[in-house]
């Protein structure tokens, strides 16, 4: 089944929880591994290349997601969790969403605050809006990183609470998304 | 009578010349220009620029060794036409600009060598470490601008090693050295 049912969540949600899962994380660690590059590295270029490229993909895929998730129903949440469990999820999954979609525009200002435009894989140009306040490659680019870490922080929170609801609570709230 | 020669002699007092002409740099008008420019890989000139910066000089044509500048430079304004650059430029792998955002030259010694050309002596303040620099300078021209105003006009340039600023060498072993080429017109004030 594509879309989501009140009992489970549907084959595409599944497929995009996991698309953009593997994305942030590879994002995440490529990010931090290319600041580090030197200048005479083969991957000096490439690497943020790709990083700028993935990132702008990223966004059109949570822009799906978001208009997926709002024109799907949500399976009904299971029984087992209390109310602040159920709280405490439903808050973190739209603070991750928006985390996600700050990260992109913050990245995209660093890229874009001298009217250069975001290359996609040679593909197609995403073009600049220019610069909106003074030192915009900097401000941007330290949001970017501390979101990062901020983001993978609650990635964090997120799998470990999924894996104690698998091996603790031995409830289906994981399998539910597998 | 005494009134008026009171009044006399006190205009000449605050009208004295001042012995050499205190010109200020004209940063407003954008007649001034730190430019600098460092070998890419070896094959070729990357130039860029300070954007904002101010200073003064005074200056006399009789008396040149009797002159001094000091200009203070916002390493934050950096410019090489690329934001992704210089924001690279401004991180800690080179300027380490949100520690070290301003940079400052005064003179201390300048010297007249004739024909225009002057030696300019001085203490460059760069990524936090102050170093005496020599500037090869040249007087281009002085005269009454067409407003009312009257201003002078030099180029200078000189050559850093990063290592003695203390900023890694990160771009190979072509570029361990950045050029400066300045350009700087005062207004008399």
């Amino acid at each position: 089944m594509l879309k989501n049912t009140f009992q489970a969540y549907g084959a595409m949600t599944k497929i995009v929880h996991w698309l953009v899962a593997v994305v942030v994380l590879g994002l995440f660690a490529l990010g931090l591994w290319m600041v580090d590059l030197t200048y005479y590295d083969e991957w000096y270029r490439s690497a943020p290349h790709y990083h700028k490229s993935i990132g702008i993909l990223l966004a059109v895929v949570m822009i799906f997601r978001t208009v997926w998730r709002l024109c799907n129903v949500r399976p009904e949440v299971p029984i087992e969790h209390t109310l602040f469990e159920k709280k405490a999820a439903h808050s973190a999954h739209i603070i991750l969403y928006v985390m996600i979609f700050l990260m992109v525009l913050t990245g995209y200002l660093i890229s874009t605050a001298d009217n250069r435009g975001i290359e996609v894989f040679n593909w197609f140009e995403v073009a600049s809006l220019g610069s909106f306040f003074e030192n915009q490659e900097d401000i941007a680019g330290d949001i970017h990183r501390w979101l990062a870490y901020g983001l993978i922080g609650l990635v964090s929170v997120h799998s470990i609470a999924a894996l104690k609801h698998h091996f603790i609570d031995k409830d289906n709230t994981l399998k539910r998304m597998l | 009578m005494k009134k008026l020669l009171v009044a006399l002699a006190t205009t000449a007092l605050f009208s004295l010349p001042v012995v050499a002409a205190d010109y200020k740099i004209d940063d407003k008008g954008a007649h001034a220009f730190i430019n600098f420019k460092i070998k890419h890989l070896g094959y070729s000139w990357l130039t860029g620029r300070f954007n904002t910066f101010s200073g003064t000089f005074s200056y006399d044509e009789k008396d040149v060794n009797a002159s001094k500048i000091v200009v203070d430079i916002d390493a934050t304004s950096i410019d090489s036409n690329h934001a992704e650059r210089d924001k690279h430029l401004k991180s800690n792998d080179f300027l380490n600009v949100s520690k070290y955002g301003k940079a400052k030259f005064v003179s201390t010694k300048i010297t007249d060598k004739g024909n225009n050309q002057l030696e300019v002596v001085g203490d460059l303040t760069l990524h936090g470490i102050t170093k005496s620099i020599v500037i090869d300078a040249e007087k281009i021209g002085e005269g009454k601008d067409p407003w009312g105003g009257y201003r002078a006009g030099f180029s200078g340039a000189t050559k850093l090693g990063l290592k003695d600023f203390g900023i890694p060498e990160r771009l190979g072993p072509a570029s361990t050295h950045v050029e400066l080429e300045l350009h700087v017109e005062g207004i008399r004030q």
